[in-house]
């Protein structure tokens, strides 16, 4: 898979350095590629991390553009450019803020095509970033992409690595239709191999990150990277884990996580969100209809308790789902306790 | 009320008057055949707003973008839609414009710049912004107009969408078709100001009220806002008076609306009133007007009859154009 042919460069880059990389290379090679968000443009310090740094001093300032702070105009002028043919990449600064432009993610960007009959489409890209362990509360940390994931339209996309960053973003500006990708605020400034520029890595396609026999972790996001850091503990206990990173909530790879539930008999879903009616749901209704009779034990979910995200620290890590947590679920279910 | 240099001829008259002919004759055959139980819909009646997209559209070519709502189905037609294209989308049919799959509320039209009709109360206007966007960034001349209520001006979108469109200076037109009630709510009891119009000092922008039932009136105010936006000059709003004849969907009544108002408005009809003005001018004989609304009638028998007549979409497209190929 071309995907992995990057990791033969030694050069490292953060993952925010990769999202901008795929911004900068898809502006480049496609002038339909548009921008848009609050503080995105340099004058205004190129975002509020610096993701978009340095596309408007390139492109020029009609096609990176700094909006006012409001987040329905902003996708709404997205879906209308993305309509005639534009290929708008829309930031919304935080995910709680994609609240405020539901009506045009969910009834206008995801059902146009639809709606139309197929006359029209919306090839929408939605970047929006989130995660607790920031202090930053319960407006500004939630993960929200079982509500996107639940919306048929919509893909949905949360990369974990510098790889998945920047091909997952290249593929989503690719896709004909609106796409939001997840990214994860505490993890923009880890490092990891610098991609090879043009890469894609396909939306809807999971990665087996360690493989195992014992027990299949699914995550994505963050959380993926919380799993693998559980692995030492888990091994300790005996268990050999395979780890998925599931990258794409939806479409998810049922056919890469069917068939190593199928060879392990155990599943752990993992992520951030809260548990009730989230995206590990989903995953575990299908895998116990397709896979019943070859499970060795009740498919297991964790993620956040059903509360808001606190703010005090104690708190906040008490919420967020990590390697300690993943860990100790693992043990538990494979030792049957 | 407004007056400036822009005064519509003879036949660009007589045009506009072709088109509410249409528009009229069209609504009151929408509510005969869903009466007669020939079709079952949901429909928004535009039955005393003809002149409003008349005069609109004789000002726009068919490349101008419309974004309009529920209650559009006047301001289509009026763009060029093809009458028998819209009876088979009404109808639920595999020859209208959306297969069948948008219906009254999510009619699009690619053809004829119809490319949005939303169910949202407001939610035109956003996506009209992103179209005058891309005719921006392309240098194009073309103009969007997204048209709404004035229940619409209480709405974020409103606000969000006219202040963006001031600060790109976007080649739009925000037309309200102020009806005076949002679904049963009477225009005070909603709206904090006496005029939308006046909403626009708030964003920087141009901003003009407008008797929605005199076309030459309306002709001027859309001619001045067209050449703005086609001159780079940024975004107007406009306020066209108006009134609904019906209730807010069909089979409500309009309880609420008092009689002696509903009288007055129905006196002020803007059909009668223009169709007399063109014979007293001089620019159509009442035996040519008279020929022009027996053709539409003729047209609508027509129109009718195919779309009952198409088939309904195949199953298949119940999940059909969810998502595209991907790239």
């Amino acid at each position: 898979m071309s995907e992995t042919q990057g990791q033969t460069q030694a050069k490292q880059i953060t993952v925010l350095e990769a999202y901008k990389a795929a911004l900068m290379d898809a502006m480049t090679d496609d002038d339909q590629v548009i921008v848009l968000g609050e503080d995105i443009a340099d004058p205004e310090e190129g975002g509020v991390v610096g993701v978009t740094r340095g596309l408007s001093s390139k492109f020029g300032e009609l096609r990176v553009r700094t909006t006012p702070i409001a987040e329905e105009a902003i996708i709404g002028a997205s879906v209308g450019a993305a309509l005639v043919g534009f290929k708008p990449v829309a930031e919304i600064m935080l995910m709680n803020f994609t609240t405020v432009a539901m009506d045009m993610i969910v009834n206008h960007a995801a059902k146009l095509r639809y709606m139309s009959g197929g006359q029209t489409h919306v090839p929408l890209v939605i970047r929006t970033m989130t995660g607790g362990g920031m202090s930053t509360g319960g407006q500004h940390s939630d993960y929200y992409e079982a509500w996107f994931a639940h919306t048929p339209g919509m893909k949905v996309v949360c990369p974990s690595t510098t790889e998945d960053a920047y091909g997952l973003l290249r593929s989503a500006i690719d896709d004909p239709d609106p796409v939001l990708i997840i990214e994860n605020l505490p993890i923009y400034w880890t490092k990891g191999p610098a991609p090879t520029p043009g890469t894609r890595v396909p939306l809807g396609k999971a990665k087996v990150v360690v493989p195992g026999t014992d027990v299949t972790i699914v995550s994505y996001s963050r959380t993926a990277l919380e799993s693998l850091g559980a692995l030492k503990a888990i091994a300790e206990a005996g268990i050999s884990a395979e780890v998925i990173d599931l990258r794409t909530v939806s479409p998810w790879d049922q056919e890469t996580v069917l068939a190593s539930v199928e060879k392990t008999g155990r599943l752990l879903i993992a992520h951030e969100a809260v548990v009730p009616f989230g995206a590990g749901a989903e995953i575990a209704a299908v895998v116990q209809e397709k896979l019943f009779g070859k499970l060795k034990a009740p498919v297991k979910r964790i993620g956040a308790p059903f509360n808001p995200v606190p703010f005090s620290k104690p708190l906040e890590a008490a919420h967020v789902t990590d390697a300690a947590k993943i860990a100790a679920a693992t043990i538990a279910l494979v030792k049957g306790n | 009320m407004t007056t400036n240099a822009y005064v519509p001829d003879g036949p660009t008259q007589l045009e506009m008057f072709r088109k509410m002919a249409l528009l009229k004759a069209n609504d009151e055959r929408s509510r005969k055949v869903i009466t007669t139980g020939r079709l079952v819909m949901p429909y928004y009646s535009y039955r005393g707003q003809e002149a409003i997209p008349s005069a609109l559209a004789v000002n726009l070519k068919d490349t101008d973008y419309l974004c309009t709502i529920y209650r559009g189905i006047h301001d289509m037609l009026a763009k060029g839609l093809p009458l028998k294209a819209l009876w088979a989308e009404i109808a639920g049919r595999v020859d209208g414009t959306c297969k069948g799959k948008g219906g009254p509320m999510h009619l699009t039209d690619v053809e004829r710049g119809v490319m949005v009709t939303t169910g949202i109360v407001g939610a035109s206007m956003p996506i009209a912004n992103g179209l005058a966007w891309a005719t921006q960034l392309r240098g194009e001349d073309r103009v969007t107009v997204a048209t709404f209520g004035d229940g619409a001006s209480n709405i974020g979108a409103f606000h969000e969408s006219l202040n963006l469109a001031a600060v790109w200076k976007l080649p739009v037109i925000f037309l309200c078709q102020n009806n005076r009630y949002g679904e049963h709510t009477k225009y005070a009891k909603a709206t904090g100001a006496a005029r939308i119009a006046d909403r626009a000092i708030s964003y920087g922008i141009t901003g003009v009220r407008v008797d929605g039932n005199d076309p030459v009136a309306l002709y001027a105010v859309f001619a001045e806002a067209v050449a703005r936006a086609r001159a780079g000059e940024g975004p107007t709003l406009i306020e066209a008076m108006t009134f609904r004849f019906h209730g807010h969907v069909f089979g409500d009544k309009g309880g609420y609306i008092p009689a002696e108002e509903m009288a007055e408005a129905i006196a002020n009809d803007p059909y009668p009133r223009f169709r007399a003005k063109l014979v007293a001018d001089g620019i159509a004989t009442e035996e040519e007007l008279a020929a022009i609304e027996a053709g539409f009638e003729a047209d609508l028998d027509e129109a009718v009859e195919y779309a009952l007549a198409s088939p309904f979409p195949g199953l298949e497209e119940v999940t059909t154009d969810v998502y595209g190929a991907a790239a």
